[in-house]
């Protein structure tokens, strides 16, 4: 049994939530490819006992139209500033297929 | 001016085969594969294969002239060669869309499927494509939920989701089973399974074995935070066995139930759909019996049709192959019947064997599964050919992993993280899939583990039923 590993359990945030934190650098190429699918990203946050909600509190408004990767990683970062404490997640909306393209988290609170 | 009755048997050209007809909007249109008999031509046959799967028998009966035969006939309207084999072709037939009951596709498929594949005119038969009106669509209840709706519901977002059916798959206790559900899901599955072979036997009856994994799915819920699901099957000896089994999984609070569609029966899969929507349960299809029908290149129903057969009979999640694993399917083959799992409208497109354009309009679409002997090497290639809108399931590449099936399952889970993280970077999964797996798991001693452990496996079998193209 030396070599079997023990699996330590931790709460989880769905999409993304089992690799490491992703870098800065990360973050941009996945809004980059929110926004090359043509969805609107939008930021979301929670405290941490209201994780599993499906509604989290809305950052402003969704970024509709927008294309500009640094603006959409700004508002997170502003959002982040506001809640430091608070679960931060970016989302995708494809209004397409009207439902959310992509959506993971950004920060842990 | 009204016909004489002319009893006795006359040619089925005569009637049946009308190479000028410009088939209707709403007709419903079938591609079938023919091998005649020797010293039988082509349109004779066409034509006879029309006629028996719609208004035509052996011979003139008078009781033909008192209806509109015109109006109800199927009629063959084009005959082509198959590309590659001279043994047979493939005749095109249209029939009226009053010929079939509205939303029965178990009445479609008796008049398709039904005895003109036993007529001895014809040596072998296969139905190729079946192009479904929009007016009939409409009639369908169609899949209960849909690819949208389950997202919504399970919280999944921007990635296909994981399973694993659950091993050994006969003959363990309810309790022991449901142990094995909850490190699935608790190392990182979205959702286990029931085999198909487990309904009910002696070693564990369905109510202990949807309790305990009930508790197996609240447990994980509780210790990840991310919503989880098993498929419980429900498919069972009568229809009354079946709904109470249905009830009983909503009453505890299941999401999802499965049913096996072929072995069940068009009529029980309908009805359960139906009874899905109306009751908020997702429904996993299973497809034992398919390779049956759609294996053999000159006889039977090809897959695709199969395919739209479920969409419209009712299905949220169905089993499509994986291309990679230990089970048959063609690549191209296989990216055709998942767009017409999944898409709203799909082309013709002769390179996947589509033979016709199909309209779904506003049905909902179904999530496809891979499942069949795939594991961790094989996610980049799945991830590129299936894209998010899947159920990836993972049973020896889960339950197999060294350190158990929660490593098991947390590996599958970091390897489909990393590669889709990679795909939306810009990186081709396909080329560059090893190093995006070494590199995930440098950070993850699961992943590293599991691609030791099943690094030499491969399933690299030539396709049986392969698409008819050119070959010599």
């Amino acid at each position: 049994m030396s070599s079997v590993a023990d699996y330590k359990q931790e709460q989880q945030f769905e999409t993304f939530s089992y690799l490491p934190a992703l870098t800065s650098d990360e973050i941009r190429a996945q809004i980059q490819y929110i926004i090359s699918q043509g969805w609107n990203p939008a930021v979301e946050h929670v405290e941490p006992s209201g994780a599993t909600r499906n509604y989290w509190f809305m950052w402003k408004l969704p970024f509709f139209g927008e294309q500009n990767v640094d603006s959409v990683l700004a508002e997170v970062e502003a959002c982040h500033r506001e809640y430091p404490n608070n679960h931060i997640r970016l989302i995708g909306y494809d209004n397409y297929t009207q439902s959310q393209g992509t959506a993971f988290l950004v920060y842990r609170g | 001016m009204a016909k004489q009755y002319n009893a006795g048997v006359q040619d089925y050209r005569q009637t049946y085969w009308q190479p000028d007809y410009v088939p209707l909007d709403t007709d419903l249109l079938a591609c079938f594969k023919i091998t005649p008999q020797a010293g039988i031509d082509r349109e004779e046959a066409a034509a006879a294969v029309a006629a028996e799967s719609s208004t035509g028998t052996w011979t003139t009966v008078w009781t033909d002239l008192l209806t509109d035969m015109d109006y109800y006939r199927g009629r063959c309207y084009r005959i082509e060669d198959v590309p590659g084999d001279d043994s047979c072709y493939y005749a095109f037939i249209a029939y009226p869309i009053d010929l079939f009951e509205e939303g029965s596709v178990v009445n479609v498929f008796t008049s398709l499927v039904g005895n003109v594949f036993g007529f001895k005119a014809v040596r072998a038969l296969r139905l190729e494509d079946v192009r479904f009106p929009i007016a009939y669509v409409k009639t369908c209840n169609g899949p209960p939920h849909g690819i949208q709706v389950e997202r919504d519901h399970m919280n999944k977002y921007g990635r296909p989701m994981l399973g694993c059916t659950i091993k050994p798959k006969l003959g363990l206790s309810a309790k022991n089973y449901g142990r094995a559900v909850y490190e699935c899901l608790r190392g990182g599955l979205d959702f286990t399974k029931d085999d198909e072979n487990i309904n009910s036997q002696p070693f564990m009856r369905w109510r202990d074995r949807f309790l305990f994994v009930q508790d197996a799915i609240e447990t994980a819920e509780a210790h990840t935070g991310e919503r989880k699901g098993h498929y419980l099957n429900v498919t069972a000896p009568s229809p009354e066995e079946m709904y109470e089994r249905a009830e009983f999984a909503k009453e505890i609070g299941s999401p999802i139930i499965m049913h096996d569609f072929l072995t069940g029966g068009l009529t029980a899969n309908t009805g359960l759909a139906r009874w899905c929507r109306k009751n908020g349960m997702l429904l996993h299809i299973h497809r034992a019996m398919h390779a049956v029908l759609d294996r053999n290149p000159h006889h039977g129903i090809h897959f695709r049709v199969l395919t739209k057969a479920l969409r419209l009979s009712g299905g949220d999640h169905l089993h499509t192959g994986t291309v990679v694993g230990k089970l048959e399917g063609d690549r191209e083959s296989t990216l055709g019947w998942i767009d017409l799992l999944r898409e709203s409208y799909i082309p013709e497109d002769r390179s996947r064997g589509i033979f016709f354009d199909q309209d779904w309009g506003s049905m909902p679409g179904t999530f496809a599964v891979a499942s069949g002997g795939i594991h961790v090497w094989h996610m980049p290639a799945l991830v590129n050919i299936f894209g998010d809108d899947s159920v990836l399931q993972f049973g020896g590449g889960t339950l197999g992993h060294p350190w158990g099936n929660a490593a098991g399952a947390a590996a599958n889970r970091v390897a489909l993280e990393a590669c889709v993280e990679a795909r939306n970077r810009g990186v081709e999964l396909e080329k560059q899939g090893k190093e995006v797996l070494t590199k995930a798991a440098q950070s993850s001693p699961e992943l590293k583990i599991a691609m030791e452990t099943w690094k030499e496996i491969k399933f690299e079998f030539d396709t049986v039923d392969k698409l008819d193209v050119q070959n010599r």
